[in-house]
This record gives C-alpha cells, structure tokens and sequence, in this order.
C-alpha cells in the first residue's frame, strides 16, 4: 500500500490546466507557511505540512481545495506542537463567524 | 573542494541502483512506481535532513545523500507504448536504494 497522495501513474482523468485568481486568505495561507517554516523562527517545516496533508486521509484530502488542504494540515501541527490551543482556537472561530452574520445581515 | 557532499554518498554517477521495495507507513517519499525497480544514478543533488524524520518534528540528522535516478518507462509501466529510450528521472533519498544484484530490471 502507498498514501493516498502517491498519485503518480494511477488513472486520474484529463488535467485542468486553467490558471485561476488567487483569493486574499490563500495567500494569506502561503504567508503564514513561509513564517513558520522561515530561518528565522522555524516553528514547523514543510515536510510537516506534507505529513499533515498526507494525514487528512483520503475522504477530505479529495474534498478540499489545494489552500484548504495547507491550512487544515497547518491548523493540525500547531495544535499538535502546542502553538495554538483547540478552545483558543474555537473561539476566534465563534467570533469571526460572529462578525461575518453582522456584516452579512 | 565545495561538492564535499559527494565523499559521503554511497553510490556514483552512472551505478546501478535498486529501490527497496517497502510500504511503511507514514510519510514517505518515495513514489510507489519506482519501489522495487532497478535505475541508474543521473546526478547526486546533494545531502539533506530525512524527510522521513523531519515530517514528525526531529531534525532528520544524519543528513542523508539525494539522487536523481534515471528510469526506462519499459521497466515502470506495463505495456508502455512510446519510445523504449524513453526514461524518467526521480529525486531518492540513499536510505531507499541498494546496490544492483542485477536480479531484476
């Protein structure tokens, strides 16, 4: 057995090779990954993001947008290395999803 | 000399080389069409830290030689169709080749 990832020569249908716009929080995503996997505070490293991406599983890793695979793997080693907590977390996602129902009424 | 990493490296340009066929979990770099075939060394791209080791937080030291290996699409694929001087080249880490037995192509 090999990783769902390990794609290479496996029946995967025509590429689509239109290029697309970027939006604000993907890269705002690849951002926050050469933060933390910059010289200067190497809090992960890229082998890590893949790990995590890896880890998603099969089900999500499909579901999910390139981005949104790189900020669930990211979300799950900060937790993983104590950077960020589970409740810190919730409850920013409270509050935005809070500002986003006042801004969206 | 500035190329010392090539004093440390098992294999040379032009040696034939076999990729373990293994499937451990977690993550690996190697893809799985290459596992167990035999190729020749095309270029030695340096010493890195285990990819294998840096993808869980350790810091993947020893660093580890990185080939290039150079494939024949007729040992890879199957029924391949196009030309049989047809390669492709694939970047692998020492700690996944052995030296030729000459077993298997």
């Amino acid at each position: 057995m090999h990783r769902h990832h390990d794609m290479g020569g496996l029946e995967a249908g025509p590429v689509e090779q239109t290029d697309h716009v970027h939006e604000p929080w993907e890269k705002r995503t690849d951002a926050i990954l050469r933060l933390l996997t910059g010289k200067n505070a190497s809090v992960m490293t890229v082998d890590e993001l893949r790990r995590g991406i890896e880890d998603l599983g099969p089900g999500i890793y499909d579901e999910l947008s390139y981005y949104e695979r790189w900020i669930s793997s990211i979300t799950n080693i900060l937790i993983e290395k104590g950077v960020i907590t589970i409740e810190e977390l919730g409850k920013e996602m409270e509050e935005v999803q809070a500002r986003w129902r006042e801004v969206s009424k | 000399m500035a190329r010392g990493f090539e004093m440390s490296a098992q294999f040379s340009i032009g040696e034939r080389v076999h990729v373990r066929r293994a499937y451990p979990p977690g993550h690996v770099r190697t893809p799985h069409f290459i596992r167990g075939k035999t190729g020749v060394v095309a270029n030695i791209a340096g010493e890195f830290a285990n990819p294998e080791e840096l993808a869980y937080g350790r810091d993947g030291l020893p660093k580890l030689a990185l080939y290039h290996v150079n494939f024949r699409q007729t040992d890879l694929w199957p029924g391949y169709t196009g030309q049989p001087s047809d390669t492709t080249v694939v970047a692998i880490y020492e700690n996944w080749l052995d030296a030729d037995e000459g077993s298997e192509p």
